[in-house]
């Protein structure tokens, strides 16, 4: 009986030992996905230079987010910036918006919708061989203004618009 | 293959080349609570698009959760060639990212 027992106990360290191996396998295995994954540029080229600006976005007042984006709240308002959107909005989830200015060297576009939770919606920087133009679609939770921010030879030149929205995009 | 998440055209007109990106992405604000449970959705949006031409950062931008659900981005750059290969990538709040790369046409 006894001498059983001990086969018994082998047998179960065995099962364990090979288990822990499979385990360990496994982890190798997928640590070498990663490798291959980050190496194949899959993961890591972005990711290294990625910065966001966690205080901006997490602004809950426009002064504030408009500060902490562009380091300052002064811009001079510009016939020049042109920002199209429909005066109605139906649902406020989609908004197409379409920014584009006549300003040389532009370097930034910040756009805002005013009385959003966040009222920063996204910051585009472009390159010096790129038209002062972008388009995209946002959210808005209620009826304001939307605030494009064009910086240009480090001005700050800014436009609004009125938009009327019947169903806000935010929440439920 | 797995398709990919970023639908990507580039094309050259008069000299500028007008670059649309349609990216399949919840961007989930946070805000949200599941009808069902109540329990608020987990906030899951993209953070940093990028698009890149011959070495050269066209676009690099940082986005919020107003931004609209699968997002749209166009843009126009000069200088740009035919056959040019243009690569955009996005990460988000969650570090995960995608990335696709096309001829300019």
């Amino acid at each position: 009986m006894p001498l059983n027992k001990q086969f018994n106990k082998d047998v179960c360290r065995n099962l364990f030992a090979k288990d822990s191996r499979r385990l360990f396998l496994k982890r190798t295995l997928n640590s070498a996905t990663i490798t291959l994954a980050v190496s194949s540029g899959l993961l890591l080229p972005i990711q290294a230079i990625a910065a966001w600006n966690e205080v901006a976005f997490a602004a809950t007042n426009l002064q504030t987010a408009i500060k902490s984006v562009l380091g300052t709240d002064l811009s001079r308002a510009s016939d020049k910036i042109s920002i199209k959107i429909p005066d109605i909005i139906e649902n406020g989830a989609i908004v197409p918006v379409t920014v584009s200015s006549t300003l040389k060297e532009v370097s930034t576009i910040t756009l805002f919708s005013e009385k959003n939770t966040a009222p920063l919606v996204a910051q585009f920087e472009l390159d010096k061989d790129c038209i002062a133009f972008i388009s995209t679609r946002i959210k808005m939770s209620q009826t304001s203004n939307v605030i494009a921010i064009v910086t240009a030879r480090g001005n700050n030149y800014s436009a609004r618009k009125k938009v009327k929205v019947t169903i806000g995009g935010c929440g439920d | 293959m797995i398709r990919s998440s970023i639908k990507i055209r580039a094309k050259i007109k008069n000299g500028i080349t007008t670059v649309k990106a349609l990216i399949s992405h919840p961007m989930e604000t946070g805000l949200r609570k599941d009808r069902k449970t109540g329990q608020p959705i987990p906030a899951k949006f993209i953070s940093n698009v990028k698009c890149v031409s011959n070495e050269k950062v066209l676009l690099n931008s940082q986005w919020g959760v107003a931004v609209a659900k699968n997002p749209y981005v166009s843009f126009k750059y000069t200088g740009g060639s035919i056959g040019d290969i243009i690569k955009v990538s996005w990460l988000d709040n969650t570090n995960q990212s995608d990335s696709i790369e096309a001829k300019v046409k």
